[in-house]
């Protein structure tokens, strides 16, 4: 038996980075150096659990739609231990939201043929959140998101999701989209072997045209969602700040009260 | 007036504060109707109507329970084929995220994930957003289709504003997909009694510097002082000193009170992102240089063990 495990993993601008927005009110890459989003490592790691644990033939291969810069992303997971990796790049993909962004995604992940996909529970820029339950729409398999436990069995998913009212135990039959949390189990850091291992691995370049999607499907001017204005959030006002020298506690209650807060 | 359909985030019966808040926003696009599904979906149909809603759909099916998203995305969809609405807003937890993503594309529609405000437009609703760890504010509208939001917890007041609320049954179908993914158990989370994270009106949090699961009585005491919220930074929870639900940041709950009180906490860029929208903040950290303190109202540079335990007493004295 094999598993073929397709990895999503995105590529972001340093959220330590002064990020801010392009004139086209879309992210501006080039002031600020991008890295694989953090809680996509999570996502490796399942994958890579997943494969040490089962003692079937498992391939696992990172995706990433993104800018040419975006290969360090797939370099980084390659040295964490994924087997190869598929970059698409296309110059109209500039601008792309969730709803076109999935669409790419899953035409990629059919290409490249998968009986499970594990994503990241949401990227460090956008924060949506949702790419994982549009993929599982768009795939037509089962969406087994936000776990913080994973495992594969016989062609069997399951895993925990811990909600606000309930913490509940999912299962599903492969193929499925699966998305992992931070709480999955901390991400490991390439070794040097690991580094230089991932130099050799292929990194297969897709455009458009190879997943057969019309540029207006995609970019700014095929957007489903338009983004009018983009300003920097003032900054706060300083506010008072005072040193304990043993009423600090009662001066807190002082400001409290003033605000109606007591 | 176009109708306008708000998802009803309810346990057994009971609508969560959130919900109550989109019905305030619906009414500034259109004319609010409910969606309940679920145990005791008409239970709710008294408070839905009493903050305007002129319609509460409701149905119920084991579905709802037993399997993820899915059964509730089609029975939303069926809401939509129903009342042609003019937009579709839903609270925005990972769940209902989840269900307004794979709804907005089954009806070829963009989303837009938590909005913090929303205004009628000349060309459909526009939603402010608050992103980059809450840096920017940005303003956006669906371009394609009918336009489906997610909006945050305490981005708008609840307000009274009887109407209809007739309730009406809703006719579901449920897709091969809605029983893809199997609830095989379920823990239900104990209730602490204090307020809901991201619903409450003020949080206070602790961080690394509490140092001890015992020490975090003295946050919990604070709290219970103010009628707040308990929150933790991912250093807390981490160390186990807290349980994950409560922790605030990008991976946590995303809280907009009207206060928020940081303990031993630095203000990192990922604890920001969620809290950053508070109102107020205040800070008690004995670091003068915590980045915490770039952000607060007001601030007591001290240590936590001095500090909260005397103000935690000072507030009960105030309210005697
Ligand atoms: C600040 C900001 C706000 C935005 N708001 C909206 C909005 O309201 N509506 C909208 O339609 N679009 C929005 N976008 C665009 C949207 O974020 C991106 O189009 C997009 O990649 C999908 O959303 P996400 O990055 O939030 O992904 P999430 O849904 O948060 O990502 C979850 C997982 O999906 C996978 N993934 C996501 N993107 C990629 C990728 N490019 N390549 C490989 N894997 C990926 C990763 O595994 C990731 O962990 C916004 C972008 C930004 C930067
Ligand atoms: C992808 C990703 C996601 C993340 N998500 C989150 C998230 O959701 N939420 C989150 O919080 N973090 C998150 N983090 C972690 C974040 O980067 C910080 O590590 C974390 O917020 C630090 O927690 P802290 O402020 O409690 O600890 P520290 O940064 O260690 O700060 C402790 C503070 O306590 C003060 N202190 C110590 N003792 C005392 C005392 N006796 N009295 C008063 N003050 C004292 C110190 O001066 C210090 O400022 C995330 C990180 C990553 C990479």
């Amino acid at each position: 038996m094999s598993l073929r495990i397709v990895v999503t993993v995105k590529y972001v601008p340093d959220a330590t980075g002064d990020r801010h927005f392009a004139d086209d009110l879309t992210v501006d890459r080039d002031d600020v150096d991008g890295l694989l989003s953090e809680l996509d490592e999570y996502a490796v790691e399942q994958a890579l659990q997943i494969s040490e644990n089962s003692d079937d033939d498992v391939e696992i291969t990172v995706l990433t739609v993104g800018p040419e810069d975006a290969k360090d992303a797939l370099r980084k997971a390659l040295s964490m231990g994924a087997d190869k990796a598929i970059h698409v790049e296309d110059d109209d993909l500039h601008g792309t939201d969730a709803i076109g962004t999935s669409l790419v995604l899953a035409k990629a992940v059919e290409k490249a043929g998968y009986d499970l996909v594990i994503s990241g529970m949401a990227s460090t820029d956008g924060t949506m959140g949702v790419l994982p339950a549009l993929l599982a729409e768009r795939l037509g398999v089962p969406q087994v998101t936000l776990l913080s436990e994973v495992s594969v069995e016989d062609g069997t998913v399951k895993g925990r999701r811990d909600g606000d009212a309930a913490s509940e135990q999912l299962e599903a039959s492969l193929p499925a989209v699966v998305s992992v949390t931070d709480q999955s189990g901390e991400a490991r850091y390439p070794s040097f072997k690991g580094i230089m291992a991932a130099k050799k691995k292929p990194v297969q370049s897709w455009d458009l045209s190879d997943l057969d999607i019309e540029a207006e499907e995609v970019g700014l001017e095929g957007a489903w969602t338009k983004v009018e204005d983009a300003s920097a959030r003032p900054a706060r006002t300083a506010g008072t700040i005072v040193k304990d020298e043993g009423e600090g506690g009662k001066q807190l209650a002082e400001y409290l009260a003033s605000q109606k807060f007591i | 007036m176009a109708e306008v359909l708000v998802y009803v985030d309810h346990v057994d019966g009971a609508v969560r504060k959130p919900t109550l808040e989109l019905l305030t926003l619906a009414r500034r696009i259109g004319e609010p109707v409910a969606v309940a599904l679920g145990a005791g979906a008409e239970n709710t149909a008294a408070a839905l109507a009493e903050h305007g809603a002129v319609k509460v759909l409701t149905h119920d099916a084991s579905e709802y329970a037993d399997y993820l998203v899915v059964p509730k995305v089609d029975a939303l969809q069926a809401a939509v084929a129903a009342v042609s609405p003019a937009a579709v807003l839903v609270p925005s937890s990972a769940e209902g995220k989840e269900i307004a993503a794979r709804l907005a594309l089954r009806i070829g529609s963009g989303i837009i994930t938590d909005a913090v405000d929303l205004e009628a437009g000349d060309e459909g609703p526009v939603a402010t957003q608050s992103v980059f760890a809450a840096s920017f504010t940005t303003k956006s509208r669906i371009a394609k289709g009918t336009p489906v939001i997610t909006v945050k917890p305490n981005s708008a007041a609840v307000e009274a504003a009887p109407a209809a609320g007739a309730v009406e049954a809703l006719a579901v179908t449920f897709s091969a997909q809605a029983t893809g993914t199997k609830v095989t158990g379920r823990t239900a989370r104990e209730s602490t009694g204090r307020p809901e994270l991201t619903e409450a009106a003020i949080v206070v949090s602790g961080g690394r510097g509490v140092n001890g699961a015992e020490n975090f009585a003295i946050i919990e005491a604070l709290a219970d002082s103010l009628g707040a919220a308990v929150g933790a930074s991912r250093a807390a929870v981490d160390a186990g000193w807290y349980p994950h639900t409560n922790q605030v940041g990008q991976t946590g709950k995303s809280v907009s009170p009207q206060l928020y009180i940081a303990n031993g906490i630095s203000g990192a860029i990922q604890h920001r992102a969620g809290m950053q929208t508070s109102k107020t903040i205040v800070a008690v950290n004995k670091d003068a240089e915590a980045p915490i303190f770039d952000l607060v109202d007001y601030g007591i540079v001290g240590d936590l063990f001095d500090v909260v335990p005397q103000l935690t007493e000072e507030i009960k004295t105030r309210k005697g």
